[in-house]
């Protein structure tokens, strides 16, 4: 199968990142614990957001924000459950 | 203060530091084998990515030529892990000559755990998330590849001069 380009995904992640995120659950890449992002511990470093697995305090997922950008980073979460 | 996560609790007791070279041998040094190594009175300003600096500001530390010395590598880039995790990413000859230091005392005081105690890396010419608290060791690497906060939205460089704060 061949590849097409990523503005192919732009309809279903735009209508998926409009979701309350919070009440959205994901599963730990490392530790395999399933909790909604509210469960999460999150650090509000000075540098950008950093949101931990209750579990096993591993790396969910960060946001940096600045430059008129933001950086979203979700690669300690396998997937998130979103409701439709 | 940057602290991507909580402050792991480190006695210069169990402190160690160590340096992995490309073909996976470890140099490590106590609390103690490192002050020996010779410390340093540093005076230096330093930079934060989210817009302060802190000018003169007095640091003792340990050279990182003085661990260089003692380290055989022929990898231009390093990555710095600390206690708790935290990674960043630095090219070798940045942390040479007289550029970088393992620090334990700002302004005439040990480290607190919450400023990187016992110590943390410093590495002043380049913005201050490079500077990790609570170093525990480095690790050649033979292409540069990016630490934490470089892998999420962070310059993989830093430069305070050029501004070199995000991707």
């Amino acid at each position: 199968m061949t590849h097409i380009d990523g503005n192919a995904m732009s309809g279903v992640l735009s209508e998926l990142l409009t979701v309350e995120p919070t009440t959205a659950r994901s599963r730990c890449a490392n530790c395999g614990d399933v909790a909604a992002l509210a469960m999460a511990l999150v650090y509000p470093d000075a540098a950008g957001w950093v949101a931990r697995c209750r579990a096993c305090h591993e790396v969910l997922a960060t946001v940096v924000r600045g430059d008129g950008r933001t950086w979203l980073s979700l690669r300690g979460m396998t997937a998130i459950e979103l409701e439709r | 203060m940057l602290t991507a996560g909580p402050t792991p609790p480190v006695q210069p007791d169990e402190w160690e530091f160590s340096v992995e070279t490309e073909k996976g041998q470890t140099s490590r040094w106590s609390w103690d084998e490192m002050h020996a190594l010779g410390v340093d009175d540093i005076e230096i300003d330093i930079h934060c990515v989210t817009h302060w600096s802190r000018l003169g500001m007095n640091w003792r530390g340990v050279s990182l030529d003085k661990i260089f010395a003692q380290v055989t590598t022929s990898s231009d880039y390093v990555m710095a892990h600390s206690y708790g995790g935290y990674t960043t990413n630095i090219p070798l000859d940045e942390l040479l000559d007289g550029r970088a230091w393992i620090a334990f005392e700002a302004d005439g005081r040990p480290l607190t755990a919450e400023h990187g105690g016992p110590a943390r890396l410093l590495v002043p010419h380049l913005y201050f998330w490079k500077s990790a608290k609570w170093v525990r060791g480095l690790r050649m690497m033979e292409r540069e590849q990016p630490g934490f906060w470089e892998s999420n939205g962070y310059s993989i460089h830093g430069d305070p001069w050029k501004e070199e704060r995000y991707w």
